[in-house]
């Protein structure tokens, strides 16, 4: 047993937060960016070039598809090291479309889509969730009828980024409405740019929005059908051997300790600098601690994955207990800066540039994205513990 | 980075489950929180032969030579069987600081006789005002003659009836941190020992050092040097619970996740309802952390890096943690659970005893809040 990383990773990190310091002022790394912003899209699509440059947005990618073959360690040290700067580096076409092309992607799909991907091209909404098909995301009703060379898509999709300039679109359909739920979903691509597709913006409590697309008789060639017609829930569950650590949660989390613990020596009430109250002491501590649990269960499914273990039970816990915690952090941020807490960050007031209150509202909604809390336990207990199914 | 543990130590693991479940069934650890020893000498016995009492002393001492880690796993499991007696007495706090303090005339006597299980020991360490500083200790040593004339009052000394050695903290100079550590004798006169009723009803004792008269061989280290020392046991003895505590919380969650299947109400078992799955979710979030903080801790302990922050996470940790396992899994077991009959009160309340050995989460914290910075 050992809890250091190799010379190699670790020279690796050094390489990868060089380039970070070299390429990105700190300003950008400080402020919020949002992917899905259309002003912070440009800049996030420009990094993503760069780090494409490098080859390392596809790092995890097997060498045969140009990618590096990264070790699942290594991925995480750059995961790690890019949440830690606020480096916004998760590409839904890197980590989900381009692994399942590769599984179940016709020679075609392959030469024309990962080189796209590669190279950071295309912009990928998420077509998963429907307004009805939401933590029960298999009883999606966007229809798909097959006519001629084409399938006819019509319904709507939800909570993606589309609005940010999305210029493709990956999404599960219905194409046969009277199999069990499970068996009549098939995975499909379109371009966003087509008859029939209107991208609706929907305003968020915080400062990035959503959309909502909705089809109406789109025409999909057949030929962006991804696998087997009517298996598509099984071509999206695809196991990914993908770094899911979720490590990007204690490296946000340590990121927040530390400017809450710098806040806290330079502020003061009466007359005491916050450092020292120990009411504040033992929650920020008490914080600490928990980004330390979360980061070494984050350790431990990278580890596992690098042994070629399979983990289940573990990587819904770090999801869930990592954006609780994240959310307990910012919530203990909000009332360490009190009555400032609740400026937004154009104030002139705002102590750390407003951060905290935006991502305080951003955070809550990290429990509901990819897997609400609740069906992280729903896995953990069933799949995970072996409790029956209710 | 490998967070697995080796083929020896894997082995070490199963051997240890094994040899507990034979021999430290749950019948024994009730027998033992009636017996006034609290443990039996022929289990003592059977536990040298496995070597484990000299699992981490040197070989040349007689041991088996292993590292703090190896030492970890064995109390996981110890922690699983809820092995009563003074093993972590006298192999983590009394044995480890002669190995770290002693002569090498004291290891040469001392260290072999615990690998072979003829001596068993602790260390008096707390007092009335129980504190873990230096400043808590009052006791006090004074040169006498050719030796010390040691006056005080310990409190929460573990397995001091069972001891033949006490490694006592006591003050020797005016400055703070001015203690020094003697072997004392429990048979010495002026010693005197009044057993605590506790939660776990382990086996901790009120000790009075009425003008007891040692020699100046019986000095452990130097004088007003021990305190260095003791923050090492201190730093072991948190981490050795924490692993305990391990143990101790994977198997409330296994015990609580087979009564979930098996319980069965409104036609179903509990374990179908997600009120209850959830539960024992969060149950196996807290353990999956447990684990990895502790063993993160242990290893840097073992491998001599700086670990302080590392150890108060982890005891901060955990403490908490197994507390809310235990909490839920009453929670889970209903009724039965808080029977004298059933397994489940038999953790909890050792989990509140652990929680409070070697400092309570609080006090943990703060130290955490120290090492970040604050």
């Amino acid at each position: 047993m050992d809890f250091i990383f190799s010379e190699e990773d670790e020279a690796f990190r050094r390489e990868a937060v060089d380039f970070v310091d070299r390429e990105l002022p700190w300003d950008w790394r400080t402020e919020v960016v949002d992917a899905e912003e259309p002003g912070d899209a440009v800049r996030v699509r420009q990094f993503k070039k760069r780090l494409a440059d490098r080859g390392w947005l596809t790092m995890a990618w097997p060498e045969e598809y140009g990618g590096l073959g990264a070790p699942h360690i290594r991925q995480m040290v750059f995961n790690e090291e890019m949440a830690y700067r606020g480096v916004p580096s998760g590409d839904a076409g890197v980590s989900m479309v381009g692994p399942i092309l590769m599984l179940y992607g016709t020679e075609e799909q392959k030469r024309y889509f990962l080189p796209r991907i590669a190279r950071a091209d295309i912009d990928w909404a998420q077509g998963y969730t429907e307004p009805d098909a939401g933590s029960d995301l298999a009883s999606v009703q966007t229809r798909a009828e097959e006519d001629g060379d084409d399938f006819v898509v019509s319904g709507s999709k939800i909570w993606n980024g589309a609005h940010g300039g999305s210029n493709w679109m990956f999404m599960l359909v219905r194409t046969d409405p009277d199999a069990p739920k499970h068996r009549g979903i098939s995975f499909l691509l379109t371009e966003m740019d087509v008859p029939g597709i209107t991208v609706e913006r929907i305003p968020m409590m915080w400062s990035a929005d959503r959309a909502l697309v909705t089809l109406d008789k789109v025409r999909v060639p057949k030929k962006h059908l991804v696998g087997e017609l009517n298996r598509g829930w099984y071509v999206g569950a695809a196991l990914l051997d993908f770094e899911r650590s979720g490590v990007a949660n204690s490296a946000r989390g340590r990121r927040i300790v530390e400017e809450l613990v710098q806040f806290c020596k330079e502020n003061t009430r009466d007359g005491k600098p916050l450092s020292e109250d120990p009411l504040i002491r033992s929650r920020l501590a008490s914080l600490a601690v928990e980004v330390e649990a979360c980061r070494l269960m984050s350790y431990n499914v990278a580890w596992m994955q690098s042994r070629q273990m399979i983990p289940n039970k573990e990587a819904s816990i770090v999801k869930a207990f990592g954006t609780e915690m994240v959310v307990r952090l910012y919530q203990l941020g909000m009332s360490i800066l009190g009555l400032y807490g609740q400026l937004e960050p154009d104030s002139k007031w705002a102590p750390l540039r407003g951060r905290i209150e935006n991502a305080y509202m951003v955070s809550a909604a990290s429990m509901v994205a990819a897997g609400t809390s609740e069906i992280q336990r729903n896995i953990i207990a069933t799949r995970g513990l072996g409790l029956p199914r209710g | 980075m490998d967070l697995g543990l080796d083929e020896a130590q894997q082995m070490l693991r199963n051997s240890a489950r094994a040899f507990l479940e034979a021999e430290c069934p749950d019948s024994y650890v009730r027998e033992m929180e009636r017996d006034p020893r609290g443990y039996t000498p022929e289990l003592w016995q059977k536990m040298a032969e496995q070597g484990w009492l000299g699992l981490i002393v040197p070989e040349g001492y007689g041991g088996v030579g292993l590292g703090f880690l190896d030492l970890s796993i064995l109390l996981e499991e110890m922690g699983r069987a809820m092995l009563p007696g003074p093993f972590f007495s006298t192999v983590v706090m009394a044995g480890m600081a002669v190995l770290d303090a002693g002569s090498e005339a004291q290891k040469q006597e001392i260290l072999p006789r615990i690998a072979d299980g003829q001596l068993i020991m602790t260390m008096a360490l707390t007092e009335p005002s129980a504190r873990w500083d230096a400043r808590g200790v009052e006791t006090a040593a004074e040169p006498v003659g050719n030796g010390f004339l040691i006056n005080g009052t310990k409190l929460f000394v573990p397995d001091a009836g069972a001891a033949d050695y006490l490694v006592v903290a006591a003050r020797t100079g005016s400055e703070e941190e001015d203690i020094s550590l003697f072997l004392v004798p429990r048979e010495s006169n002026g010693v005197s020992l009044t057993p605590l009723k506790t939660i776990a009803l382990d086996k901790q004792f009120e000790v009075s050092l009425d003008g007891v008269e040692i020699p100046s061989s019986a000095l452990l280290g130097e004088l007003n040097e021990g305190w260095r020392t003791v923050e090492k046991v201190l730093q072991w003895g948190a981490v050795g619970k924490c692993a305990e505590m391990v143990g101790g919380s994977q198997q409330v969650l296994d015990m609580t996740v087979e009564y979930a299947q098996q319980r069965v109400q409104f036609g179903r078992p509990i374990g179908s309802f997600q009120a209850v799955q959830h539960h024992c979710a969060n149950m196996a979030t807290d353990v999956e952390g447990t684990r990895y903080i502790t063993y993160q801790a242990a290893w840097r302990l073992s491998e001599g890096l700086p670990s302080k922050l590392e150890v108060a996470a982890a005891k901060a940790w955990v403490s908490e943690a197994y507390q809310r396992v235990c909490a839920l899994g009453h929670q889970c077991h209903g009724a039965i659970g808080f029977t004298k009959e059933h397994n489940m009160q038999l953790y909890s309340r050792r989990a509140k005893a652990a929680e409070l050995a070697f400092g309570d989460a609080d006090l943990h914290l703060e130290k955490v809040a120290d090492a970040i910075g604050l």
